[in-house]
Protein backbone atom coordinates (compact mmCIF):
# COMPACT_ATOMS: atom_id res chain seq x y z
CA UNK A 1 0.00 0.00 0.00
CA UNK A 2 2.68 2.43 1.01
CA UNK A 3 4.68 1.33 -2.02
CA UNK A 4 1.69 2.08 -4.19
CA UNK A 5 1.28 5.48 -2.59
CA UNK A 6 4.95 6.24 -2.97
CA UNK A 7 4.85 5.24 -6.63
CA UNK A 8 1.79 7.33 -7.20
CA UNK A 9 3.46 10.28 -5.56
CA UNK A 10 6.51 9.81 -7.75
CA UNK A 11 4.33 9.55 -10.82
CA UNK A 12 2.52 12.76 -9.96
CA UNK A 13 5.80 14.49 -9.22
CA UNK A 14 7.29 13.25 -12.50
CA UNK A 15 4.27 14.51 -14.39
CA UNK A 16 4.71 17.93 -12.84
CA UNK A 17 8.41 18.01 -13.69
CA UNK A 18 7.75 17.07 -17.31
CA UNK A 19 4.94 19.60 -17.56
CA UNK A 20 7.08 22.30 -16.00
CA UNK A 21 10.00 21.51 -18.30
CA UNK A 22 7.68 21.57 -21.31
CA UNK A 23 6.27 24.86 -20.14
CA UNK A 24 9.73 26.40 -19.83
CA UNK A 25 10.61 25.09 -23.28
CA UNK A 26 7.56 26.62 -24.94
CA UNK A 27 8.01 29.82 -22.97
CA UNK A 28 11.54 30.15 -24.36
CA UNK A 29 10.30 29.41 -27.89
CA UNK A 30 7.57 32.03 -27.63
CA UNK A 31 9.69 34.70 -25.95
CA UNK A 32 10.19 37.70 -28.24
CA UNK A 33 13.74 38.30 -29.53
CA UNK A 34 14.18 41.58 -27.67
CA UNK A 35 13.02 39.93 -24.45
CA UNK A 36 15.59 37.18 -24.99
CA UNK A 37 18.41 39.71 -25.49
CA UNK A 38 17.36 41.66 -22.43
CA UNK A 39 17.01 38.59 -20.20
CA UNK A 40 20.39 37.15 -21.26
CA UNK A 41 22.19 40.50 -20.94
CA UNK A 42 20.74 41.42 -17.55
CA UNK A 43 21.25 37.90 -16.24
CA UNK A 44 24.90 37.89 -17.33
CA UNK A 45 25.67 41.35 -15.96
CA UNK A 46 24.01 40.49 -12.64
CA UNK A 47 26.11 37.31 -12.41
CA UNK A 48 29.29 39.27 -13.13
CA UNK A 49 28.49 41.98 -10.61
CA UNK A 50 27.71 39.53 -7.82
CA UNK A 51 30.67 37.19 -8.36
CA UNK A 52 33.57 38.04 -6.02
CA UNK A 53 36.04 35.97 -8.09
CA UNK A 54 35.18 37.92 -11.24
CA UNK A 55 35.44 41.21 -9.39
CA UNK A 56 38.94 40.09 -8.33
CA UNK A 57 39.83 39.62 -12.01
CA UNK A 58 39.41 35.87 -12.50
CA UNK A 59 39.26 35.50 -16.31
CA UNK A 60 38.50 31.77 -16.28
CA UNK A 61 35.45 32.43 -14.13
CA UNK A 62 34.10 35.04 -16.59
CA UNK A 63 34.45 32.48 -19.37
CA UNK A 64 32.42 29.99 -17.32
CA UNK A 65 29.65 32.56 -16.95
CA UNK A 66 29.72 33.35 -20.68
CA UNK A 67 29.64 29.62 -21.53
CA UNK A 68 26.69 29.02 -19.20
CA UNK A 69 24.61 32.14 -19.79
CA UNK A 70 25.49 33.62 -23.19
CA UNK A 71 26.82 30.88 -25.49
CA UNK A 72 23.53 28.87 -25.59
CA UNK A 73 21.90 31.85 -27.30
CA UNK A 74 24.41 32.06 -30.15
CA UNK A 75 24.11 30.06 -33.37
CA UNK A 76 27.83 29.39 -33.80
CA UNK A 77 27.40 27.24 -36.90
CA UNK A 78 25.63 30.05 -38.71
CA UNK A 79 28.13 32.64 -37.43
CA UNK A 80 31.01 30.53 -38.75
CA UNK A 81 29.27 29.92 -42.09
CA UNK A 82 28.66 33.67 -42.53
CA UNK A 83 32.26 34.55 -41.65
CA UNK A 84 33.44 31.90 -44.16
CA UNK A 85 31.23 33.31 -46.92
CA UNK A 86 31.60 31.37 -50.16
CA UNK A 87 34.39 29.25 -48.63
CA UNK A 88 31.89 27.50 -46.34
CA UNK A 89 30.64 25.32 -49.22
CA UNK A 90 34.21 24.32 -50.07
CA UNK A 91 34.80 22.94 -46.55
CA UNK A 92 33.92 19.30 -45.76
CA UNK A 93 31.36 18.62 -42.98
CA UNK A 94 34.26 17.56 -40.71
CA UNK A 95 36.15 20.81 -41.46
CA UNK A 96 32.97 22.81 -40.84
CA UNK A 97 32.60 21.15 -37.45
CA UNK A 98 36.22 21.84 -36.47
CA UNK A 99 36.01 25.45 -37.71
CA UNK A 100 32.85 26.07 -35.70
CA UNK A 101 34.44 24.64 -32.53
CA UNK A 102 37.59 26.73 -32.84
CA UNK A 103 35.82 29.92 -33.86
CA UNK A 104 33.34 29.45 -31.01
CA UNK A 105 36.22 29.20 -28.57
CA UNK A 106 37.81 32.40 -29.95
CA UNK A 107 34.51 34.30 -29.79
CA UNK A 108 33.74 33.19 -26.24
CA UNK A 109 37.21 34.34 -25.22
CA UNK A 110 36.79 37.70 -26.97
CA UNK A 111 33.37 38.26 -25.46
CA UNK A 112 34.74 37.39 -22.02
CA UNK A 113 37.61 39.85 -22.32
CA UNK A 114 35.14 42.56 -23.36
CA UNK A 115 32.91 41.75 -20.38
CA UNK A 116 35.91 41.81 -18.05
CA UNK A 117 36.08 45.56 -18.71
CA UNK A 118 32.47 45.99 -17.67
CA UNK A 119 32.08 48.46 -14.81
CA UNK A 120 28.84 50.30 -14.18
CA UNK A 121 27.49 50.68 -17.70
CA UNK A 122 23.78 50.44 -18.31
CA UNK A 123 22.11 48.93 -21.34
CA UNK A 124 19.44 50.87 -23.15
CA UNK A 125 17.05 48.58 -25.10
CA UNK A 126 15.53 50.22 -28.17
CA UNK A 127 11.91 49.46 -29.20
CA UNK A 128 11.76 46.41 -31.48
CA UNK A 129 10.52 46.87 -35.04
CA UNK A 130 9.15 43.51 -36.11
CA UNK A 131 6.31 42.27 -38.29
CA UNK A 132 4.21 39.26 -37.35
CA UNK A 133 5.78 36.15 -38.84
CA UNK A 134 9.30 37.61 -39.13
CA UNK A 135 11.95 34.95 -38.50
CA UNK A 136 14.93 37.32 -38.59
CA UNK A 137 15.12 40.62 -36.74
CA UNK A 138 17.68 43.08 -35.42
CA UNK A 139 17.50 43.88 -31.71
CA UNK A 140 19.04 47.30 -31.10
CA UNK A 141 20.68 48.26 -27.82
CA UNK A 142 23.16 50.86 -26.62
CA UNK A 143 25.67 50.63 -23.82
CA UNK A 144 25.45 53.87 -21.85
CA UNK A 145 28.67 54.78 -20.08
CA UNK A 146 29.32 57.35 -17.39
CA UNK A 147 31.90 58.95 -19.69
CA UNK A 148 31.93 59.02 -23.45
CA UNK A 149 29.13 58.55 -25.95
CA UNK A 150 26.80 55.52 -25.85
CA UNK A 151 28.00 52.53 -27.88
CA UNK A 152 25.28 51.07 -30.11
CA UNK A 153 25.24 47.25 -30.14
CA UNK A 154 22.85 45.47 -32.49
CA UNK A 155 22.09 41.76 -32.32
CA UNK A 156 20.93 39.94 -35.46
CA UNK A 157 18.50 37.28 -34.25
CA UNK A 158 16.94 34.34 -36.07
CA UNK A 159 14.01 32.23 -34.92
CA UNK A 160 14.86 28.59 -34.22
CA UNK A 161 12.69 25.75 -32.85
CA UNK A 162 14.17 26.32 -29.36
CA UNK A 163 13.92 30.11 -29.32
CA UNK A 164 15.70 33.11 -30.87
CA UNK A 165 19.43 32.77 -31.53
CA UNK A 166 21.98 35.46 -32.33
CA UNK A 167 23.99 35.15 -35.56
CA UNK A 168 25.81 38.50 -35.68
CA UNK A 169 26.76 41.29 -33.30
CA UNK A 170 27.29 44.78 -34.72
CA UNK A 171 29.19 47.16 -32.43
CA UNK A 172 29.12 50.81 -33.48
CA UNK A 173 28.50 49.76 -37.08
CA UNK A 174 31.24 47.10 -37.09
CA UNK A 175 29.86 43.63 -37.80
CA UNK A 176 31.75 40.82 -36.13
CA UNK A 177 30.96 38.42 -38.96
CA UNK A 178 31.93 40.80 -41.76
CA UNK A 179 35.11 41.74 -39.93
CA UNK A 180 36.32 38.13 -39.90
CA UNK A 181 35.41 37.44 -43.53
CA UNK A 182 38.57 38.99 -45.03
CA UNK A 183 40.76 37.40 -42.37
CA UNK A 184 39.29 33.96 -43.04
CA UNK A 185 39.56 34.44 -46.77
CA UNK A 186 43.24 35.47 -46.55
CA UNK A 187 44.04 32.44 -44.37
CA UNK A 188 42.24 30.08 -46.75
CA UNK A 189 44.03 31.52 -49.79
CA UNK A 190 47.42 30.95 -48.22
CA UNK A 191 46.88 27.66 -46.38
CA UNK A 192 43.49 26.23 -47.36
CA UNK A 193 40.65 25.47 -44.97
CA UNK A 194 42.96 23.30 -42.86
CA UNK A 195 45.37 26.24 -42.62
CA UNK A 196 42.57 28.40 -41.18
CA UNK A 197 41.61 25.65 -38.71
CA UNK A 198 45.24 25.40 -37.61
CA UNK A 199 45.57 29.18 -37.21
CA UNK A 200 42.42 29.31 -35.08
CA UNK A 201 43.49 26.31 -32.99
CA UNK A 202 47.02 27.68 -32.43
CA UNK A 203 45.59 31.03 -31.44
CA UNK A 204 43.20 29.43 -28.94
CA UNK A 205 46.02 27.30 -27.48
CA UNK A 206 48.30 30.33 -27.26
CA UNK A 207 45.69 32.35 -25.40
CA UNK A 208 44.77 29.46 -23.11
CA UNK A 209 48.40 29.25 -22.04
CA UNK A 210 48.42 32.91 -21.01
CA UNK B 1 52.98 68.25 -33.92
CA UNK B 2 52.42 64.53 -34.00
CA UNK B 3 49.17 64.92 -35.85
CA UNK B 4 50.44 67.51 -38.30
CA UNK B 5 53.55 65.47 -38.96
CA UNK B 6 51.39 62.41 -39.49
CA UNK B 7 49.25 64.26 -42.01
CA UNK B 8 52.33 65.15 -44.04
CA UNK B 9 53.35 61.53 -43.87
CA UNK B 10 49.93 60.52 -45.11
CA UNK B 11 50.46 62.67 -48.17
CA UNK B 12 53.97 61.27 -48.65
CA UNK B 13 52.77 57.69 -48.26
CA UNK B 14 49.88 58.32 -50.60
CA UNK B 15 52.37 59.44 -53.23
CA UNK B 16 54.81 56.61 -52.53
CA UNK B 17 51.91 54.18 -52.60
CA UNK B 18 50.72 55.50 -55.94
CA UNK B 19 54.19 54.85 -57.36
CA UNK B 20 54.18 51.34 -55.93
CA UNK B 21 50.72 50.53 -57.23
CA UNK B 22 52.09 48.86 -60.33
CA UNK B 23 54.05 46.24 -58.37
CA UNK B 24 51.68 45.38 -55.52
CA UNK B 25 51.73 41.60 -54.99
CA UNK B 26 48.07 41.09 -54.19
CA UNK B 27 46.20 44.15 -55.40
CA UNK B 28 42.87 44.57 -53.66
CA UNK B 29 40.13 47.02 -54.34
CA UNK B 30 40.18 48.77 -50.96
CA UNK B 31 43.83 48.27 -50.01
CA UNK B 32 46.02 48.36 -53.11
CA UNK B 33 49.04 49.45 -51.06
CA UNK B 34 48.78 46.61 -48.57
CA UNK B 35 52.50 45.65 -48.60
CA UNK B 36 53.55 49.25 -47.85
CA UNK B 37 50.74 49.71 -45.34
CA UNK B 38 51.80 46.58 -43.49
CA UNK B 39 55.33 47.95 -43.08
CA UNK B 40 53.86 51.23 -41.76
CA UNK B 41 51.64 49.22 -39.41
CA UNK B 42 54.64 47.30 -38.05
CA UNK B 43 56.50 50.56 -37.40
CA UNK B 44 53.45 52.05 -35.74
CA UNK B 45 52.90 48.95 -33.65
CA UNK B 46 56.52 48.82 -32.48
CA UNK B 47 56.39 52.48 -31.34
CA UNK B 48 52.94 51.98 -29.84
CA UNK B 49 54.05 48.95 -27.83
CA UNK B 50 57.36 50.43 -26.70
CA UNK B 51 56.26 54.01 -25.97
CA UNK B 52 52.54 54.71 -26.22
CA UNK B 53 51.10 51.77 -24.29
CA UNK B 54 53.34 52.24 -21.22
CA UNK B 55 52.81 56.00 -21.36
CA UNK B 56 49.03 55.66 -21.59
CA UNK B 57 49.13 53.26 -18.65
CA UNK B 58 51.08 55.88 -16.70
CA UNK B 59 48.66 58.63 -17.75
CA UNK B 60 45.63 56.55 -16.72
CA UNK B 61 47.20 55.66 -13.35
CA UNK B 62 48.61 59.10 -12.54
CA UNK B 63 45.82 61.41 -13.70
CA UNK B 64 42.46 61.08 -11.91
CA UNK B 65 39.47 60.18 -14.05
CA UNK B 66 37.63 63.54 -13.67
CA UNK B 67 40.67 65.38 -15.01
CA UNK B 68 41.07 62.95 -17.91
CA UNK B 69 37.37 63.48 -18.60
CA UNK B 70 37.86 67.26 -18.64
CA UNK B 71 40.73 66.80 -21.12
CA UNK B 72 38.49 64.68 -23.35
CA UNK B 73 35.71 67.26 -23.06
CA UNK B 74 38.06 70.06 -24.08
CA UNK B 75 39.08 68.25 -27.28
CA UNK B 76 35.52 67.08 -27.94
CA UNK B 77 34.43 70.72 -27.83
CA UNK B 78 36.92 71.51 -30.60
CA UNK B 79 35.63 68.47 -32.51
CA UNK B 80 32.10 69.84 -32.10
CA UNK B 81 33.18 73.13 -33.75
CA UNK B 82 34.62 71.14 -36.65
CA UNK B 83 31.44 69.06 -36.73
CA UNK B 84 29.32 72.24 -36.94
CA UNK B 85 31.36 73.45 -39.92
CA UNK B 86 30.77 70.10 -41.62
CA UNK B 87 27.05 70.09 -40.82
CA UNK B 88 26.91 73.38 -42.71
CA UNK B 89 28.89 71.97 -45.66
CA UNK B 90 26.54 68.97 -45.74
CA UNK B 91 23.42 71.14 -45.41
CA UNK B 92 22.34 69.25 -42.28
CA UNK B 93 20.74 72.14 -40.40
CA UNK B 94 19.21 70.04 -37.59
CA UNK B 95 22.60 68.74 -36.60
CA UNK B 96 24.15 72.17 -37.17
CA UNK B 97 21.76 73.53 -34.53
CA UNK B 98 22.79 70.78 -32.13
CA UNK B 99 26.51 71.23 -32.65
CA UNK B 100 26.38 75.04 -32.45
CA UNK B 101 24.24 74.76 -29.33
CA UNK B 102 26.76 72.36 -27.82
CA UNK B 103 29.75 74.59 -28.55
CA UNK B 104 27.99 77.73 -27.27
CA UNK B 105 26.83 76.05 -24.06
CA UNK B 106 30.06 74.21 -23.32
CA UNK B 107 32.39 77.05 -24.21
CA UNK B 108 30.31 79.74 -22.49
CA UNK B 109 29.11 77.96 -19.39
CA UNK B 110 31.21 74.79 -19.28
CA UNK B 111 34.53 76.46 -18.50
CA UNK B 112 35.72 76.74 -22.11
CA UNK B 113 34.70 73.19 -22.93
CA UNK B 114 36.12 71.40 -19.88
CA UNK B 115 32.60 70.50 -18.72
CA UNK B 116 30.24 68.84 -21.19
CA UNK B 117 27.00 70.49 -20.05
CA UNK B 118 25.40 69.88 -23.46
CA UNK B 119 25.54 66.10 -23.06
CA UNK B 120 24.08 66.43 -19.57
CA UNK B 121 21.04 68.17 -21.03
CA UNK B 122 20.88 65.64 -23.86
CA UNK B 123 22.10 67.50 -26.96
CA UNK B 124 23.63 64.76 -29.15
CA UNK B 125 27.04 65.17 -30.77
CA UNK B 126 27.14 65.38 -34.56
CA UNK B 127 30.57 63.73 -34.87
CA UNK B 128 30.96 64.96 -38.44
CA UNK B 129 34.33 65.55 -40.02
CA UNK B 130 35.71 66.59 -43.42
CA UNK B 131 36.22 62.98 -44.49
CA UNK B 132 32.50 62.32 -43.97
CA UNK B 133 31.59 65.52 -45.79
CA UNK B 134 33.69 64.44 -48.80
CA UNK B 135 31.95 61.04 -48.62
CA UNK B 136 28.50 62.63 -48.60
CA UNK B 137 29.50 64.85 -51.50
CA UNK B 138 30.15 61.66 -53.43
CA UNK B 139 33.95 61.45 -53.43
CA UNK B 140 35.37 57.94 -53.62
CA UNK B 141 37.12 56.78 -50.43
CA UNK B 142 40.27 55.96 -52.39
CA UNK B 143 42.94 53.53 -51.18
CA UNK B 144 43.22 52.58 -47.53
CA UNK B 145 46.32 53.97 -45.81
CA UNK B 146 47.99 53.14 -42.53
CA UNK B 147 49.98 56.06 -41.17
CA UNK B 148 52.44 55.51 -38.29
CA UNK B 149 51.51 57.48 -35.13
CA UNK B 150 48.20 58.36 -36.71
CA UNK B 151 46.54 55.08 -37.51
CA UNK B 152 44.11 53.81 -40.13
CA UNK B 153 42.72 56.18 -42.74
CA UNK B 154 41.92 56.45 -46.44
CA UNK B 155 42.94 59.00 -49.05
CA UNK B 156 39.54 60.69 -48.55
CA UNK B 157 39.69 60.71 -44.75
CA UNK B 158 43.38 61.66 -44.72
CA UNK B 159 42.62 64.62 -46.99
CA UNK B 160 39.89 65.55 -44.51
CA UNK B 161 42.47 65.57 -41.71
CA UNK B 162 44.81 67.83 -43.69
CA UNK B 163 41.93 70.27 -44.29
CA UNK B 164 41.12 70.12 -40.59
CA UNK B 165 44.69 70.99 -39.60
CA UNK B 166 44.43 74.17 -41.65
CA UNK B 167 41.03 75.26 -40.38
CA UNK B 168 41.23 73.92 -36.79
CA UNK B 169 41.56 76.51 -34.03
CA UNK B 170 44.69 75.01 -32.46
CA UNK B 171 46.73 75.68 -35.59
CA UNK B 172 46.22 79.42 -35.08
CA UNK B 173 47.93 79.48 -31.69
CA UNK B 174 51.15 81.38 -32.36
CA UNK B 175 52.98 80.14 -29.25
CA UNK B 176 54.67 77.08 -30.74
CA UNK B 177 55.43 75.17 -27.50
CA UNK B 178 51.85 75.73 -26.30
CA UNK B 179 50.43 74.67 -29.64
CA UNK B 180 52.59 71.53 -29.73
CA UNK B 181 51.64 70.71 -26.13
CA UNK B 182 47.97 70.87 -27.06
CA UNK B 183 48.56 68.55 -30.03
CA UNK B 184 50.53 66.22 -27.74
CA UNK B 185 47.87 66.06 -25.03
CA UNK B 186 45.23 65.60 -27.74
CA UNK B 187 47.12 62.59 -29.09
CA UNK B 188 47.44 61.07 -25.60
CA UNK B 189 43.73 61.64 -24.95
CA UNK B 190 42.78 59.96 -28.24
CA UNK B 191 45.06 56.99 -27.60
CA UNK B 192 43.78 56.58 -24.02
CA UNK B 193 40.20 56.40 -25.32
CA UNK B 194 40.94 53.38 -27.49
CA UNK B 195 42.79 51.41 -24.80
CA UNK B 196 39.85 49.09 -24.17
CA UNK B 197 39.21 48.57 -27.87
CA UNK B 198 42.90 47.72 -28.33
CA UNK B 199 42.66 44.97 -25.73
CA UNK B 200 39.67 43.45 -27.52
CA UNK B 201 41.46 43.58 -30.88
CA UNK B 202 44.45 41.80 -29.29
CA UNK B 203 42.15 38.95 -28.26
CA UNK B 204 39.87 38.82 -31.28
CA UNK B 205 42.12 39.31 -34.29
CA UNK B 206 43.87 36.54 -36.19
CA UNK B 207 45.77 39.22 -38.07
CA UNK B 208 45.57 42.60 -36.39
CA UNK B 209 46.38 44.53 -39.55
CA UNK B 210 43.39 43.09 -41.42
CA UNK B 211 41.11 43.27 -38.40
CA UNK B 212 41.82 46.97 -37.80
CA UNK B 213 41.47 47.79 -41.51
CA UNK B 214 38.09 46.09 -41.77
CA UNK B 215 36.81 47.60 -38.55
CA UNK B 216 37.92 51.08 -39.60
CA UNK B 217 36.31 50.86 -43.05
CA UNK B 218 33.07 49.39 -41.65
CA UNK B 219 32.91 52.09 -38.99
CA UNK B 220 33.44 54.91 -41.50
CA UNK B 221 30.83 53.47 -43.85
CA UNK B 222 28.38 53.33 -40.94
CA UNK B 223 29.05 56.99 -40.09
CA UNK B 224 28.82 58.02 -43.75
CA UNK B 225 25.28 56.64 -43.88
CA UNK B 226 24.35 58.09 -40.45
CA UNK B 227 24.08 54.68 -38.84
CA UNK B 228 21.98 53.10 -41.59
CA UNK B 229 24.42 51.70 -44.16
CA UNK B 230 22.87 49.82 -47.10
CA UNK B 231 23.87 46.12 -47.23
CA UNK B 232 27.13 45.42 -48.98
CA UNK B 233 27.01 43.31 -52.16
CA UNK B 234 28.57 40.33 -50.33
CA UNK B 235 25.80 40.34 -47.72
CA UNK B 236 23.03 40.06 -50.28
CA UNK B 237 23.72 36.50 -51.34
Amino acid sequence: MSIMRSMLRHAIFATFVVAAAFHVETAAAQESPDATVKRVAEDTLAAIKSDPQIQAGNQARIREVVEAKVAPYFDFTRITALAMGKNWRVATPEQQKRLTEEFRSLLVRTYSSALAQYRDEKIDYKPLRMNAGDTEVIVRTAVVRSSGPPVPIDYSMAKKPDGWKCYDVVVGGVSLVTNYRDEFNAQIQSGGVDGLIKTLADRNKGMAAK
Amino acid sequence: MIVRHAALQAAAIGLAGALLAGCAATPSRVDPFEPTNRVMFEIHDAVDTAVMRPFIQFYTDAVPQPIRQAVSNFFNNIDDMISAANDLLQGDFDQLGNDLGRVTLNTGMGMGGLVDLASMVGIPRGNQDFGLTFAKWGFDQGPYLFVPLFGPTTVRDGTGWIVRLFVGPVGYISDVPLRNSIYGVGAVDLRAQVTEATKIVDTAALDRYTFIRNAYLQRRRYLQYDGKPPPEPEDQQ
